[in-house]
């Protein structure tokens, strides 16, 4: 971990999976996954489609239930209780592939939903804290247009602010850029990458192996359920171990 | 202008509309020998039709006899209209108090036409206009209301805790305490009154002379019975819909039971076994009245089919939306009201509306239990042996009516579905 910024190991843990297990009906999606996400660690996660990735990070704020193992998140443990679901969702924010906004509300409004109705947030203060998010995220012009009025790489700066809104600890990123025209990207990534260099704590799904190089502390590689290989960028991309990694390695970065 | 640069070549403008109305006419109506001959065919035919029916409905007809048989001429006999039209709007209501259906009938229109104002979608808004037209709505009707204090403390109870649930995140601290009052006040009352200890005294408010439902009829038991069967059969319909696609198997069974019962019976016997079975079924000494009961029957099939039509619009929103809002830690009740709803009731616009048009209409089944809707009073105007003989010009003016009601509908809903997608979507 030399190579790193900072020294991790001293840092604590804010998720931890240990022995995660879950099928979809016969097929097992995650076997064995045992992973420790640092405060402040930026994690990228790669690999084939249906090797598990989204499943992964879909499972730490219970939009997928686990069937077996232990995972905390931010000393809370992920059980059945409602109680720890609703308190890990308020710590972990969410930026789907598909954006998510909701299309019936304004952009403001969808800021500014979570905050007023789960954190109990007086509206004016949200709609600052709002403000300035989207300021943040370069489109504060759009404040009152509706999703379908705007591009694809406004929307996933909204969906983006709007996570931020409710000031998580822990951001999950499902393939944020996946779903976006090439010209778009950028502007997505630009975003993340800020939000990174400010000390957020990240796990991107992603085949942005340029994001990767820049931000993450550690890619980890899965295939078939597994986590196959994990380190942190030069030496994954300069030299991968695994047979799989190497295969996965030469398809994506082919054309790149 | 081909080997211009790239970049600065200018906008051209569309083709040259040529049309005007000569140019339209000979486009859509004449564009081939064919078709112009299917035009003034058409043309003639529609011609003939009209004329015959102006007419009948007009030239020949007699606004003015005073029976039956001096109608002559052929023409309609609007005359019949005119001196049987309180029978066919308001019943067998006391003659000289129609008055009050009548205005009941205005109140009641002025709740329909405010509520489909967009500006008007407040909740206390809507329940301020709805408890207070309906007071009025049913004083007029029933001429005499004994409130008894039950329904005062249900009603404290109600706006208390809906209050207490829904402000909690906005209300300041005095608002709040005036729902916890009313909400404390409504239980310890409700439960004073069930021991016995509280005697549940009636405000009477008696104006006028009390009129019973049966006495009822017409446009105001019509109204009555489709505003207030949707009314409450479309939250009902929700809630059905939402229990539907419970994860809890005893709430969706349920649900799925009720609706497919309901779906599997026709209104009429319905509303037969209301008014029939139901009364040898309770005990001796209890009674519901008969229109109670048909309305209660139409508010239990109308929430079947609204269920339904609901269930359609929820299936539609993209999973995404679900897990956007779980995602964010909103919990069942705030992830339905503030995200799913307001998109799936929007998707199911048209059918809904279409729904509605057709229970309207549906109400005039209840003439099968001798309540008498409007379409039963416009039967009634046929019965007087002095004017037998005109039933075309009788339901054709109750047609007329409907149509009026159900057109209206039909335009607001085209009204709502532009309304509501205002800048939603591109």
């Amino acid at each position: 971990m030399a190579a790193t910024a900072r020294d991790l190991s001293k840092v604590p843990s804010v998720i931890t999976l240990r022995g995660v297990n879950k099928w979809f009906g016969q097929f097992h999606v995650l076997s064995d996954i045992n992973l420790d996400v640092k405060e402040g660690e930026k994690i990228v996660v790669c690999g084939p489609s249906g090797s598990g990735k989204s499943t992964l990070i879909r499972c730490i704020n219970r939009l997928e239930e686990h069937q077996a193992g232990d995972l905390v998140v931010h000393g809370v443990p992920l059980t059945n209780d409602v109680k720890n679901i609703e308190m890990i969702r308020r710590e972990v924010g969410m930026v789907f592939q598909s954006f998510n906004l909701f299309p019936h509300l304004t952009i403001l409004d969808n800021l500014t939903l979570a905050p007023i109705w789960v954190k109990k947030m007086p509206k004016k203060e949200a709609e600052e804290i709002a403000m300035s998010l989207l300021t943040r995220v370069r489109i504060p012009e759009q404040a009152l247009k509706y999703p379908g009025q705007l591009s694809g790489g406004q929307q996933q700066r909204v969906a983006i602010a709007r996570a931020l809104c409710m000031r998580p600890k822990i951001m999950l990123f499902d393939e944020p850029t996946s779903a976006l025209d090439p010209e778009m990207v950028k502007e997505v990534l630009d975003v993340m990458v800020e939000l990174a260099r400010e000390g957020m704590t990240m796990l991107v799904v992603t085949h942005e192996m340029g994001f990767a190089r820049a931000v993450a502390d550690r890619v980890i590689f899965m295939d078939r359920g597994e986590i196959v290989e994990q380190n942190e960028p030069e030496e994954f991309f300069a030299h991968p171990r695994n047979e799989r990694t190497k295969l996965f390695l030469g398809q994506i970065l082919r054309h790149g | 202008m081909t080997d211009m640069p790239v970049g600065e070549r200018k906008q051209l403008a569309p083709p040259v509309d040529d049309s005007g109305p000569f140019g339209w006419t000979r486009k859509h109506l004449f564009s081939s020998w064919g078709n112009g001959i299917t035009t003034l065919v058409l043309i003639v035919a529609v011609a003939w039709i009209l004329s015959w029916f102006l007419e009948w409905a007009v030239f020949t007809a007699n606004f003015t006899a005073s029976t039956g048989s001096e109608c002559r001429g052929g023409g309609a006999c609007w005359a019949l209209i005119r001196e049987k039209a309180r029978l066919i709007f308001f019943g067998t209501f006391p003659f000289e108090q129609q008055w009050r259906p009548f205005f009941a009938v205005i109140i009641m229109l002025a709740m329909l036409i405010t509520t489909s104002d967009r500006r008007m979608w407040r909740p206390w808004r809507l329940l301020a206009i709805w408890s207070i037209g309906s007071f009025f709505t049913f004083l007029l009707m029933f001429g005499q209301l004994h409130i008894p204090l039950s329904l005062f403390l249900v009603v404290a109870l109600v706006i208390g805790g809906v209050g207490m649930f829904f402000r909690k995140a906005i209300a300041q601290a005095g608002e709040m305490n005036t729902y916890r009052a009313l909400a404390a006040i409504g239980l310890v009352g409700l439960v004073l009154l069930v021991l016995g200890i509280l005697p549940n005294w009636k405000l009477p408010i008696a104006p006028f002379s009390y009129v019973e439902t049966g006495l009822w009829g017409g446009i105001p038991v019509t109204l009555i019975l489709a505003t207030y069967g949707l009314l409450f059969a479309f939250p009902y319909g929700i809630l059905l819909a939402l229990g539907r696609r419970s994860n809890l198997p005893l709430i969706k069974g349920l649900c799925v039971g009720f609706i497919e019962l309901i779906r599997g019976v026709p209104l009429i016997s319905l509303l037969i076994m209301a008014s029939v079975m139901l009364p040898l079924f309770l005990p001796t000494g209890v009674t519901f009245d008969k229109f109670l009961r048909a309305q209660v029957a139409i508010i239990l099939f109308a929430g079947a089919y609204i269920a339904e039509i609901i269930r359609g619009g929820l299936q539609s929103l993209p999973k995404g939306q679900f897990e956007a809002a779980d995602a964010m830690g909103l919990n069942y009740v705030q992830k339905t009201t503030l995200i799913i709803l307001p998109q799936a009731l929007r998707v199911v616009i048209p059918p809904l509306i279409n729904t509605f048009i057709g229970f309207f209409k549906d109400t005039s089944l209840v003439l099968i239990i001798g309540i008498f809707d409007f379409l039963n009073t416009a039967n009634q105007a046929l019965v007087d042996p002095a004017w037998a003989g005109y039933p075309g010009e009788v339901y054709l003016f109750a047609a007329f009516v409907y149509f009026c009601f159900c057109y209206s509908m039909s335009r607001y809903s085209k009204y709502l579905e532009v309304e509501l997608n205002k800048g939603t979507r591109r």
